[in-house]
């Protein structure tokens, strides 16, 4: 029988969730690495019990952890991230310029074939990649030393590279998200990047159009359709149906588009989920009800709050912190900053926390196993 | 033989029970016992100071004999004391919330 291991990063530590593919009984491990920041953990889908997991603190830094037997044992891999070249000046919050540094990585992403291979997206943002299971890191520096690359400015969680999608046909390409740069892609490998956000809109720039400066929180992508991609903007959100060429709006109904987290069904890769957020100043649920919305390609949204808080309730929903499991039907996880982790074992028709006294949550990532 | 003390959270990445006994090869300096330190446990690399510029964390305190050494210079000599493993020289987190 399947089963199912849940990797939660936290504020203060990671914690892992297993249960068989019932998905009513769980066994939650941890903490593993107490006190730390648990920015991000995911598996290799080459080799599932290879897990990397981003260890940092505002003290003593960046550590990188990796796990061979599914997060029973860890330890320690290379942690020097060193930006090619001369790092050079980005912009500051204000527009001055700003010295890149490096301060954590947020997200990892393991190749889909090969365990030993897995991109690093840091903060300030830059894309590094390992090719031996995490000992040594290098830049891959086009990206970065972009034209455009002196005006990226940070966004409130800082200038960080968040989102890493592999296209799983053509492993020369590739998109990252940045705020608040935007998204950007590339067809050779991660050589040279191009960015692609026409149709994007966002307010608070001075041209609202413009092609860099759009504070992209999280896209998500169908294995089967890598050239549809979902985006939870700052406010708004979008989808392309080009591989980024363009994007066009989908709120529709949602009663607020801002949120950070969104995410594609297991089986159905025009339903998509995200869970709204009432602001940017005001990061909760609206009238402090949490509600997952559900839409079949976009425009059309329904509220799905079964078994979820509907009142006083204002946790949030961190970027990293919603995936799905593979099983039938689909299962949907999430984490909030209040530490609870919620599953759906039927897409969404109804909710349960699993644990709902952990730190904050940070990141979930869900592991579907034979 | 020089002592170290270190924070609770670099004790667990170093599986360290107590302290950290340290041979040092030449004079006792600060950056010679980070050094060794760094060559005993690699696992604390980047943790104290940058791995590039080899600068201080900014949340991080050097401490011997009741002094704050965290603005010496590298090479600053720890009191003899420490030198002779008499008292640990003492790597302390900031106090800053958390």
């Amino acid at each position: 029988m399947s089963s199912v291991r849940v990797l939660v990063g936290t504020r203060k530590g990671a914690f892992i969730l297993t249960s068989d593919g019932k998905r009513d009984r769980w066994e939650v491990a941890g903490p593993h690495f107490a006190g730390w920041e648990m920015y991000h953990l995911k598996g290799s889908p080459a080799e599932p019990n290879r897990i990397y997991a981003s260890q940092s603190s505002g003290w003593f830094g960046q550590q990188v952890q990796r796990s061979d037997d599914g997060g029973k044992t860890w330890e320690p891999v290379g942690n020097t991230f060193v930006y090619e070249g001369e790092a050079g000046q980005h912009q500051w919050y204000d527009g001055t310029p700003r010295p890149w540094e490096f301060t954590r990585v947020w997200h990892f992403e393991p190749s889909l074939t090969d365990p030993d291979t897995v991109y690093a997206g840091i903060q300030d943002a830059a894309l590094f990649k390992s090719t031996d299971g995490g000992q040594t890191w290098q830049e891959l520096p086009g990206l970065r030393k972009h034209e455009t690359g002196s005006t990226w400015a940070p966004g409130a969680g800082g200038l960080c590279l968040h989102t890493i999608i592999q296209d799983p046909e053509n492993p020369q390409r590739m998109y990252v998200a940045i705020s608040a740069a935007g998204v950007f892609r590339t067809d050779d490998g991660g050589e040279t990047w191009k960015p692609v956000t026409k149709g994007l809109k966002s307010d608070f720039l001075p041209n609202p159009t413009a092609e860099i400066g759009h504070c992209v929180h999280r896209i998500a992508m169908h294995p089967s359709r890598p050239d549809v991609l979902f985006m939870q903007k700052h406010w708004d959100v979008m989808r392309s149906d080009n591989a980024g060429e363009e994007w066009r709006e989908i709120s529709g109904n949602l009663p607020t588009d801002f949120g950070f987290t969104i995410d594609v069904h297991a089986h159905e890769p025009e339903t998509i989920y995200v869970v709204p957020i009432k602001s940017d100043s005001e990061h909760f649920p609206l009238d402090g009800a949490l509600r997952v919305y559900r839409s079949r390609g976009g425009n059309e949204w329904e509220p799905l709050t079964n078994g979820l808080p509907q009142q006083n309730c204002y946790v949030n929903v961190l970027r990293d912190a919603m995936a799905v499991d593979s099983l039938d039907p689909c299962g949907v996880y999430f984490g909030t900053t209040g530490g609870q982790v919620y599953l759906s074992p039927n897409a969404g028709g109804s909710w349960k926390p699993i644990v709902r006294d952990l730190p904050a949550v940070m990141s979930v990532e869900v592991q579907t196993l034979p | 033989m020089i002592r170290v003390v270190l924070p609770a959270h670099l004790r667990t990445l170093a599986k360290l029970d107590g302290e950290a006994k340290l041979e040092v090869d030449g004079p006792a300096t600060l950056v010679s016992v980070l050094d060794a330190l760094e060559e005993r446990y690699p696992m604390l690399r980047g943790t104290i100071r940058d791995q590039v510029t080899l600068k201080r964390r900014p949340f991080i305190r050097f401490y011997a004999c009741q002094e704050d050494l965290s603005h010496d210079p590298a090479d600053t000599r720890l009191p003899d004391s420490v030198a002779a493993g008499q008292e640990p020289f003492l790597i302390v987190g900031a106090i800053a919330g958390g």
